[in-house]
């Protein structure tokens, strides 16, 4: 049965999409705005059994919940700005290593210490990008509270499935917003749990080995009675460290392709107004709130204008854009930063329409009059 | 070695990387004589290392093994001890993977007093990268990083452990062999967080950079300057300079944090 209506914050809402996904361990360093999650978390998570604990740095944040992940709780940190930086050795780990874990990134202004209590979208590049060598991650943006639980089932989901860390992109505007809520019934979610080795049909266990030709290999849980080896050195389809050429190509064309293979399985966007529309604005985050808001205004008054929603945002949905009709001539990308997802799109594009950016990189959340005087002037000029 | 020990290792990885004279065989071999000397159930046991020569142990060990970042075994290990706090966890690191880099984690692995057995690797220079001084190179040593002598002052990592709360702290040396299985054994007995730094040889780097000569000279020095828990009481601090104390420092009862934390779950479900 779900519950009655709730007034709910965004970072309260990630806990109970977590725990609804099924997540049983936390591991996390205060930091705002994210603060309010690991709380909630250190409240809720014992009463379904779970387990919580406030590690040293966020570092360590990250080391724990690989480590509880590997022996089979489903984990998630969360974290904000510096945080983020500081977990990229590791969220690299279980990227190499396959260990589904999810990392919430509630953005705040940045670089350095920034701005800290308030919002900005500086983290797209990072959230794909911020640990080093060729790597493939899931990254998520919720625009609403309750969006915020969905994505969180969501992310876990996706960890699960395809044994690879998921980020959970928010921003402070939607951390800290309050909203009417409904949750859903429990009964009716769907859950991912990672794939387990059928040691019926595997007379040794190959820990990342791809059994199933689907890039996943099953697996397995420490202290289940298959004991086996996990490194963050490349290593071979037994788990163990390897200098080939061959083996490093294997490893890291697999972990690709897992990702790739099912990018229509991963992206995720929405599209408002957009079948006849001339100007299309592409955003994520609190900023498309604004952005639906202008679509609405400005189809009053007849300008075909529409929405590409990312709710997805790596691998980055390159399919919205091939789907647009042939009405649109512009782009407008808004994003609170200094022109980041718009790189993606423009890559996505290849020329075919006229893109321009609206930014706002002074950590005040884009407004829906902001996106009406870009439309206009873009229509005008263009 | 016993056959009977060739089950706790994954023989077709062997030979191993490490250098002819070098500690770190030693480590490994007291700890697996440890374990079958306490018949612990081997599935029940998870090595975690960092990274260095003396983390890539966990490759040659037959157990649930992970190979985590440079410093970070003890975060990982706090992880998968809360995730089951049945499993035996077992933490192997080097000097620097354990005092430099992870220096943070492992005070307050001893703070929380969380039941994780941790066995320092200690050849006193960063083996791996070949040579480079670490927080337990002493004053005055050579490394490829200290040309003109180390002037960082070493850690007492006995002391730092003690302080930081572990409950279960000693030193033993790669050259008392069966003492050093004996402490093993007790730290793996111990609920709690244990500490066993072992003093080892580095002949490569180390030796060769300070003039200190064959692998078995080095091994004769810690026989020569290793002195008792016992004895050292009785010395004073010149006479203890240059020597190696070695034996038992702590061993007292806490509160175990997994076990309190089941307290916690039982206090939010309301049945306490
Ligand atoms: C973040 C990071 N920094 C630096 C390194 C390079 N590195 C690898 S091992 C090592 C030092 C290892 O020394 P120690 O812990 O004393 O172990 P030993 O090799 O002597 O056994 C360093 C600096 C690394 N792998 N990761």
């Amino acid at each position: 049965m779900s519950s009655s209506p709730r007034l709910m914050q965004g970072n309260e809402a990630c806990v109970e999409g977590a725990i609804a996904a099924g997540m049983r361990f936390y591991a996390g360093y205060p930091i705002t705005p994210s603060t309010e999650i690991a709380e909630i978390a250190s409240e809720k998570l014992p009463k379904v059994g779970g387990k919580f604990v406030q590690m040293e740095d966020e570092i360590g944040s990250m080391g724990a919940v690989i480590g509880a992940s590997l022996a089979g709780l489903k984990a998630m940190t969360a974290t904000s700005g510096p945080g983020f930086s500081l977990k990229q050795e590791n969220i690299g780990f279980a990227c190499l290593a396959e260990v589904p874990c999810v990392i919430v990134n509630v953005q705040r202004g940045g670089p350095s210490t920034g701005q800290p209590t308030l919002p900005a979208q500086g983290d797209v590049m990072q959230a794909r990008w911020g640990t080093h060598g060729d790597h493939p991650i899931i990254v998520l943006s919720p625009s609403y509270v309750g969006e915020v639980f969905d994505l969180t089932v969501r992310a876990f989901n996706l960890s699960e499935k395809y044994r690879v860390p998921c980020i959970l992109l928010m921003d402070e505007v939607v951390g800290h917003l309050r909203e009417k809520v409904q949750l859903p019934d429990p009964a009716t979610l769907e859950i991912i749990n990672r794939k387990k080795p059928d040691l019926s049909k595997i007379s040794h266990y190959n820990p990342y080995e791809d059994y199933d030709g689907d890039g996943i290999p099953p697996m397995a849980n420490f202290g289940e009675g298959i004991p086996f080896h996990v490194t963050g050195l490349i290593h071979d389809t037994t788990g163990f460290p390897s200098t080939k050429p061959e083996v490093t190509e294997a490893l890291i064309g697999r972990l690709m392709r897992k990702i790739y293979n099912n990018i229509d399985d991963i992206i995720d966007f929405e599209k408002y107004f957009t079948d006849d529309a001339e100007t299309v604005i592409v955003s994520f985050g609190s900023p498309a709130r604004s952005a639906i808001r202008a679509v609405k205004i400005l189809r009053n008054e007849g300008v075909k204008v529409g929405l590409l929603r990312l709710k997805t945002i790596w691998p980055f949905p390159r399919k919205a854009f091939r789907e647009l009709p042939s009405t649109v001539r512009n782009i407008i990308v808004a994003e609170m930063n200094y022109g980041q997802l718009i790189e993606p799109v423009e890559a996505a594009c290849a020329g075919k329409f006229n893109i321009f950016g609206l930014n706002k990189f002074n950590c005040e959340l884009i407004s829906p009059d902001e996106v009406i005087a870009k439309v206009r002037e873009v229509n005008k000029n263009a | 070695m016993r056959k009977s020990l060739e089950r706790y290792f994954r023989t077709d990885k062997l030979p191993h990387i490490w250098c002819p004279g070098c500690g770190n065989g030693i480590i490994t071999g007291a700890l697996v004589r440890a374990i079958d000397n306490l018949k612990l159930d081997q599935d029940k046991i998870c090595v975690v290392s960092g990274i260095g020569c003396s983390s890539r142990a966990t490759g040659y060990l037959n157990f649930n093994t992970l190979h985590t970042t440079h410093g970070r075994a003890l975060a990982f290990a706090t992880g998968i001890k809360m995730a089951r706090p049945d499993l035996k966890v077992i933490v192997l690191t080097g000097d620097g993977d354990c005092a430099a880099i992870g220096g943070n984690h492992f005070i307050h692995a001893c703070r929380r007093n969380i039941d994780i057995t941790t066995i320092i690797f200690n050849n006193s220079i960063y083996g791996m990268t070949s040579g480079q001084y670490s927080p337990l190179t002493p004053v005055g040593a050579y490394a490829t990083t200290a040309p003109y002598g180390n002037i960082d002052r070493n850690f007492d990592l006995c002391k730092l452990a003690e302080a930081a709360g572990a409950t279960y702290v000693a030193r033993g040396t790669v050259y008392h062999v069966p003492q050093l299985i004996k402490l093993i054994e007790k730290a793996l007995l111990h609920k709690g967080f244990s500490v066993v730094e072992t003093i080892s040889t580095c002949p490569t780097y180390f030796g060769r950079k300070n003039k200190l000569g064959s692998a078995v000279k080095m091994m004769e020095m810690l026989r020569d300057n290793a002195v008792s828990v016992k004895a050292a009481e009785k010395m004073s601090k010149e006479e203890l300079s240059g020597k190696i104390v070695i034996g038992e420092f702590t061993n007292v009862e806490a509160p175990e944090y997994t076990e309190e934390y089941m307290k916690i779950i039982k206090r939010a479900q309301g049945e306490e």
